[in-house]
C-alpha cells in the first residue's frame, strides 16, 4: 500500500518535472525519458520500507519518511504547480494564446498527462468530489467574476443579463431536457431507459456558458459594451441558476412520479433559492465593508476579510441550500465599493490580486482535470445520444438569443442586431462549470457514464472548434465595437456631460430609467450608507484617497531615484528632449489624464463608480500597468527636476496653456536653484542642467506640465481638508514645505516598494512584462508624438531603441552605462 | 388643445412626428408632460424648468433648461435665445435625443453624430460665436463639479485649463509660441470627440406608455 501511494507521487512528480523542462526549454520536444531517469532516483524513495522493519530495534532512526502524512496536500500541491507551469509554458511563444484560447491548451495538456497517467495505470486524482468542487474549487471562481465586474456597465444593462442568464437558461434546459427525451422514445438508440426527469437534469448541466475564451477574445477585439457585458454576465448568473437547477433536478430525478404541486414547489424555491442568496451577498456585503471601517491600525489583516466574509456568504448560503454563487457575487459587488475606499491602497491591491490568483489557479484546474479525466475515465459512447446533445445544444442556443433577443429588444435603447445575436449566441461556450456539475453527479443515476462523456464532449467541441474560431468569426463579421481606450480629459468631461444632460432630459420628459434609479439609489447611498460604512464619508474622501494614492507614487518615486531603476531611463531622455523643445504644445501626460479621470469620475456623476476597465478573467485590471507607467513617468519627471525639486516643492506654481491669461509669470514662483543635494548623481544633474535653464529662459512655456499633479500631492502635510490643494497658497511657506513632503517621502519610501513589484512581477497579465513594456513604449510615443506636427500613428520600433541614438548627438552623457535602457 | 391631446394620430401630430420622428404615442405622452409642466399652458418658461423636482439636484440645470430655450437647437438657423417655448420646440429639442434607427449607413451615422455633437456644443457656446472659449469651458467644468462639493474652483479651473490644452495639442498640432488657442471650433470639436460614439449614447428611449403619474 505504502509502495503504491509512493508510486503515485513519483508519477506526479515525474510529470511535473518533465513539463517544467518543456517549458523551461521553450516548448522544444521534450527529452523525457533522459530526464526522468536522472530527475528520479534522488526521489524515489526505495529505502522506505525498509525503514520501517529495521526500526523494531527503536533506535533512534536517522532517516524516515512519512509520506501518507504529507500525501494530500503534497499531491494538491504537485497538481497546482503542475498547472502552472502549463500557464506559464504557454506564454513561452506568445502568440499562441491569441489563436487558441487558453482553456483549451489547458485541456490538451490535461490530456497529455492523462494519457500518461493512463499508461502508468494510474488513477486520476480523487479531488473532485462533489464536496471539494463546491467548497474549495468553485468559489474562487466566482468570486473573481463577482468582483471584477464591470459594475457600470452591468447596472446599466442588467435587465437583458438577467433576462439571458435566467430565462435563457431556463429555455435552454427545458428545451435540449424535453428533445433529449424524445430522442430517447426512439429505440435504434437504446437509450429508453433514460427518463424525462434526468433527461432534464443533464440538460441543465450542459446549458450552463462558461465563455472564459470568448471574453478574452470579445476584450481583444474590444467588442461593443453590450455585447461584452451580456455575455459576462451571463456566464455569471447562469451559473447560479444552473446550479440552483441542478439541485432540484436531482432531487426530482429520485422521485418516481412527479407531481403537479412538486412543479409549483420547485418554482418557487427556484425564487427562494435565488433571492436568497443574494439577500445572504448583500448582507454579508454590508457587514464587510462596515468591518473595513475599522481596519485601519491593522493594515496587514485587511485583506482577509474580504475573503473571509464572501467565502462566509457563500458557505452560510450552502448552509441553508441556497444559490451560493448568488450570494458570493452580490456580496462581491456590494462590498467592492465601499471596502475599496476604505482599505489602504495596498490591501486593495492585494486583494485584487489574490482574487484574480485564486480564481485563475482553481480555473486552470479544471480544465486541467477535464482533460485528465476525458482520457482516465470510462466512456459510455453512444453515437445517437452524444450526437443529438451537440446538435440540441447548438439548435437550443441559437434559438434562444433569437427568440429572447425579439423580446427583450423593444426595451433596450440600443438594440441587438443580427451581428450581436450570432455574437451572443456563437460565444456560449460550456466550461468549468458544467463539467463539474457532470462529475459530481450522483451514482444512482443509471447513465451517469453517458451523461459524463456526452458533457465532455460537448465542452470539449465548444470549447476547441467555437472557442477557436470564434476571432477570426467576430472580425469578419464585424461586429459593432466599442472605442475603449478614451483617454482624454475632453472625452471624459463630455461623457460625463452628456450623462448628465440625458439625466436631466429624462426629468424633464417625466420618464424614468435606470438614470432615475441610479440617481434615488445614489441620494440613499450618500446619506445612509456612505456614513455607516465608510471610514471617511465625507465626500471628498474619495480624492483625499487620491491624493493619498498620488503620494505613495512620489515616495515610489523618491525609491526609484535612489535605487537608479534603468528601466525608468528612456522616458527621461525622451523627457529630455522634450524640454528642449518644449516651446512646442505638450499634451497632457498619461499621469495627468490619470489624475483627472479619477477626480472626475469619482465627482462628476455622482451615482457612478468609474469601473476599471474590463478585466478578462485571467488578468488583473490593467490598472495596475498604467499606474506603473505612470510612476515610472512621474519618477522620470522627478528625477530630470530633480536640482531643483528638494527646494522648491518642484512644482511650477502656473501651468502654461496657451489660453492662460498672461497673468500669472512662472518666474517669481521659482526661488533661485540651489546646488543638487548630495545624493544627486552626476548624471543627473547633468541632465536636468539643461531643462533647469530652458525652464528659465522660457518661463511661460517651458516647464512641465506633467508636474502639476505633483503639485497637487501637497496632501503629505497631513492636513485633513483640502486647502492644500490651493495652488494659491502661501509663497512663503513653500520652501518648508516642499522639504517636508520630501522627508515623509523618504520615509515611506520603503513601503510602497513592495506594492511595486507586487504589481510588476505578480501581474499575471498575459505576458505582462512585454505588455508593460509596450505601454511604456507608447506613452513613451505619445510624449514623442507631441513634438510631431501632426500626430501620426504610434511606430512599432522601440522608443528607447532609437531614443539614445538621437541624444548621443545632443548629450553624451546620456549613453553612460547606469543610463543604458537596454537591460 | 383638449382635443390635440386626446386623440394621437391627429394631423396636428402627423406634422410633428414628420418632423421630430417620434411616433404618436410618443408625442401624446410628451404633450402630456409639457401640459403638466406648464401648468396647463401654450408655452413654458425658464420658471416651469426650475420647478421640476428632479431635476433640482442636476449640476448642469441651468444649461439643460438654456438648451431649451436656445434658437439654434430648433432645427432652424435661428439664433439667440427666446422667452418662451411652444410644444412644437420643446419636442424638436426633445428630438436630439431619440435613438437613431438601427442599422444606419456611414453617412446617416455622421449626421446623427454631427447633430447630436453640435447640442453639446451649443451648450459649451452660450455666446454662440461658434468657438467655445476657455472661459466657457471652465465654466461647464465648473458647474460639473459643483455638487461634489470637494473640489475647489481652482481644481475645476485646471481641469478645464488640461483639457483645453489638450484640445489645443489635438487638433492644432504644431504650434508655435507665440501663438494662442481661442477656443474650441465646432470642427475641433468633432475631432476631439471622435472615439466617442455619442450616436449610441446619447439616447433616451422615450416611451409609449403613460408614466407622469409615477414621477413628481
Amino acid at each position: 500500500m505504502d509502495l503504491s501511494i509512493t508510486r503515485r507521487a513519483v508519477v506526479l512528480l515525474f510529470i511535473c518535472t518533465t513539463f517544467s523542462l518543456l517549458y523551461g526549454s521553450k516548448g522544444e520536444v521534450p527529452p523525457k525519458p533522459v530526464v526522468g531517469v536522472t530527475i528520479l532516483p534522488p526521489v524515489k524513495p526505495d529505502n522506505v520500507p525498509q525503514a520501517y522493519p529495521e526500526s523494531e530495534k527503536a533506535s533512534l532512526p536517522v532517516f524516515t519518511m512519512d509520506y501518507p502524512r504529507i500525501q494530500v496536500p503534497f499531491e494538491i500541491t504537485l497538481w497546482m504547480l503542475l498547472a502552472s507551469f502549463a500557464k506559464i509554458g504557454f506564454h513561452v511563444y506568445h502568440k499562441i494564446t491569441i489563436w487558441v484560447p487558453e482553456s483549451c491548451l489547458l485541456i490538451s495538456i490535461g490530456l497529455i498527462v492523462g494519457a500518461i497517467m493512463h499508461s502508468v495505470h494510474e488513477e486520476p486524482p480523487a479531488v473532485l468530489t462533489t464536496n471539494v468542487f463546491f467548497l474549495y474549487m468553485l468559489p474562487p471562481i466566482v468570486l473573481d467574476s463577482g468582483y471584477f465586474m464591470p459594475t457600470r456597465p452591468f447596472f446599466e444593462n442588467i435587465g437583458t443579463v438577467l433576462w439571458f442568464a435566467v430565462v435563457g437558461t431556463l429555455w435552454n434546459s427545458v428545451g435540449i431536457g424535453m428533445s433529449l427525451f424524445a430522442i430517447c422514445q426512439i429505440e435504434a438508440f437504446g437509450v429508453q431507459d433514460i427518463n424525462l426527469q434526468e433527461n432534464l437534469l443533464f440538460a441543465s448541466i450542459i446549458s450552463a456558458v462558461d465563455p472564459v475564451a470568448v471574453l478574452n477574445v470579445f476584450e481583444d477585439v474590444s467588442v461593443n459594451e453590450q455585447l461584452y457585458i451580456v455575455v459576462f454576465g451571463e456566464c455569471l448568473f447562469n451559473d447560479a441558476v444552473t446550479v440552483v437547477l441542478y439541485n432540484m433536478f436531482n432531487f426530482v430525478a429520485d422521485m418516481p412520479v412527479v407531481e403537479p404541486v412538486d412543479v409549483f414547489l420547485g418554482v418557487a424555491r427556484f425564487f427562494v433559492v435565488g433571492l436568497g442568496g443574494m439577500g445572504f451577498g448583500t448582507l454579508f456585503g454590508f457587514v464587510a465593508a462596515f468591518t473595513t471601517r475599522f481596519t485601519s491600525k491593522v493594515r496587514e489583516i485587511e485583506p482577509l476579510f474580504i475573503f473571509m466574509y464572501s467565502y462566509l456568504a457563500y458557505l452560510v448560503a450552502e448552509l441553508f441550500a441556497i444559490s451560493s454563487i448568488m450570494a458570493i457575487v452580490t456580496c462581491a459587488l456590494t462590498m467592492k465599493y465601499y471596502v475599496e475606499e476604505n482599505v489602504s491602497q495596498r490591501s486593495c491591491t492585494t486583494i485584487r490580486h489574490v482574487v484574480k490568483m485564486l480564481g485563475s489557479i482553481s480555473e486552470t484546474l479544471i480544465f486541467f482535470f477535464l482533460g485528465v479525466v476525458t482520457i482516465t475515465t470510462e466512456h459510455e459512447w453512444n453515437w445517437g445520444y452524444i450526437l443529438c446533445t451537440l446538435l440540441f445544444a447548438f439548435v437550443w442556443r441559437g434559438l434562444g438569443i433569437l427568440v429572447l433577443t425579439q423580446i427583450i429588444n423593444p426595451f433596450r435603447t440600443i438594440p441587438f442586431n443580427l451581428k450581436d445575436q450570432f455574437g451572443l449566441a456563437y460565444g456560449g461556450l460550456r466550461g468549468a462549470i458544467s463539467f463539474a456539475l457532470a462529475f459530481t453527479l450522483p451514482d444512482n443515476i443509471g447513465r451517469k457514464q453517458l451523461f459524463v462523456t456526452a458533457t465532455i464532449v460537448i465542452i470539449l467541441f465548444t470549447v476547441f472548434l467555437q472557442g477557436i474560431s470564434i476571432r477570426p468569426l467576430i472580425e469578419f463579421i464585424n461586429v459593432r465595437r466599442t472605442n475603449r481606450n478614451l483617454d482624454t480629459i475632453n472625452v471624459e468631461i463630455h461623457g460625463r456631460l452628456m450623462e448628465h444632460t440625458i439625466a436631466g432630459i429624462e426629468d424633464l420628459c417625466g420618464q424614468w430609467s435606470h438614470f432615475y434609479w441610479k440617481d434615488k439609489f445614489m441620494k440613499f447611498n450618500n446619506r445612509i450608507l456612505r456614513r455607516i460604512l465608510i471610514r471617511d464619508s465625507r465626500a471628498e474622501s474619495s480624492i483625499v484617497s487620491l491624493y493619498k494614492k498620488l503620494e505613495l507614487q512620489n515616495a515610489m518615486e523618491l525609491l526609484d531615484n535612489i535605487s537608479g531603476d534603468l528601466s525608468a531611463a528612456p522616458s527621461i531622455v525622451s523627457l529630455y528632449e522634450e524640454k528642449k523643445n518644449s516651446a512646442k504644445p505638450k499634451k497632457f501626460m498619461a499621469a495627468d489624464l490619470r489624475n483627472m479621470h479619477n477626480i472626475l469620475s469619482k465627482n462628476m456623476y455622482k451615482i457612478r463608480q468609474r469601473t476599471v476597465a474590463y478585466t478578462s478573467k485571467h488578468a488583473l485590471p490593467n490598472d495596475s500597468q498604467n499606474r506603473e507607467i505612470l510612476i515610472r513617468r512621474h519618477s522620470s519627471i522627478r528625477r530630470s527636476l530633480r536640482p531643483g525639486s528638494f527646494q522648491s516643492s518642484m512644482v511650477p506654481k502656473s501651468h502654461k496653456y496657451f489660453s492662460l491669461p498672461a497673468g500669472k509669470s512662472l518666474d517669481s514662483k521659482f526661488p533661485p536653484v540651489m546646488p543638487s543635494t548630495a545624493d544627486d548623481h552626476e548624471t543627473m544633474s547633468e541632465v536636468a542642467y539643461p531643462s533647469r535653464r530652458s525652464r528659465f529662459s522660457k518661463p511661460s512655456r517651458s516647464s512641465s506640465s506633467a508636474a502639476m499633479p505633483l503639485r497637487r500631492l501637497d496632501t503629505l502635510k497631513e492636513a485633513p481638508s483640502v486647502d492644500v490643494l490651493n495652488e494659491d497658497s502661501s509663497e512663503s511657506g513653500r520652501s518648508g514645505h516642499g522639504v517636508s513632503r520630501t522627508n515623509s517621502s523618504y520615509s515611506d519610501s520603503r513601503v510602497p516598494a513592495a506594492r511595486r513589484h507586487l504589481n510588476s512581477s505578480a501581474d499575471n497579465n498575459n505576458s505582462s512584462q512585454d505588455n508593460l513594456r509596450n505601454n511604456y513604449n507608447e506613452a513613451e510615443e505619445e510624449e514623442e508624438e507631441e513634438q510631431r506636427p501632426q500626430p501620426s500613428s504610434p511606430s512599432p520600433s522601440p522608443a528607447w531603441a532609437a531614443e539614445p541614438g538621437d541624444n548621443a548627438t545632443r548629450n553624451p552623457l546620456l549613453r553612460r552605462p547606469q543610463w543604458n535602457p537596454n537591460k | 388643445m383638449g382635443a390635440l391631446q386626446s386623440f394621437p394620430g391627429q394631423p396636428q401630430y402627423l406634422d410633428l412626428a414628420e418632423k421630430t420622428g417620434f411616433s404618436f404615442e410618443q408625442i401624446g405622452v410628451l404633450h402630456k408632460r409639457f401640459k403638466q409642466l406648464s401648468h396647463k399652458e401654450e408655452t413654458l418658461r425658464r420658471d416651469h424648468f426650475s420647478e421640476i423636482p428632479d431635476l433640482a439636484c442636476n449640476p448642469i440645470r441651468a444649461q439643460i433648461i438654456e438648451a431649451f430655450f436656445d434658437r439654434r437647437n430648433f432645427g432652424q438657423n435661428g439664433e439667440g435665445t427666446v422667452e418662451e417655448i411652444g410644444f412644437e420646440e420643446f419636442l424638436v429639442v426633445m428630438s436630439h435625443f431619440r435613438p437613431p434607427s438601427l442599422p444606419m449607413t456611414e453617412e446617416q451615422r455622421g449626421k446623427v453624430r454631427r447633430e447630436k455633437l453640435r447640442f453639446l456644443f451649443n451648450m459649451h457656446d452660450t455666446d454662440n460665436d461658434g468657438t467655445i472659449t476657455l472661459e466657457e469651458y471652465r465654466h461647464v467644468v465648473e458647474e460639473l463639479l459643483s455638487r461634489s462639493g470637494a473640489l475647489e474652483k481652482e481644481t475645476a479651473k485646471s481641469i478645464a485649463d488640461a483639457a483645453m490644452l489638450e484640445v489645443a495639442s489635438i487638433s492644432m498640432g504644431h504650434m508655435e509660441p507665440d501663438e494662442f488657442y481661442e477656443g474650441i471650433t465646432f470642427e475641433h470639436f468633432l475631432k476631439l470627440l471622435d472615439g466617442f460614439e455619442i450616436e449610441s449614447r446619447m439616447n433616451i428611449r422615450f416611451l409609449n406608455m403613460d408614466t407622469i403619474t409615477l414621477c413628481k
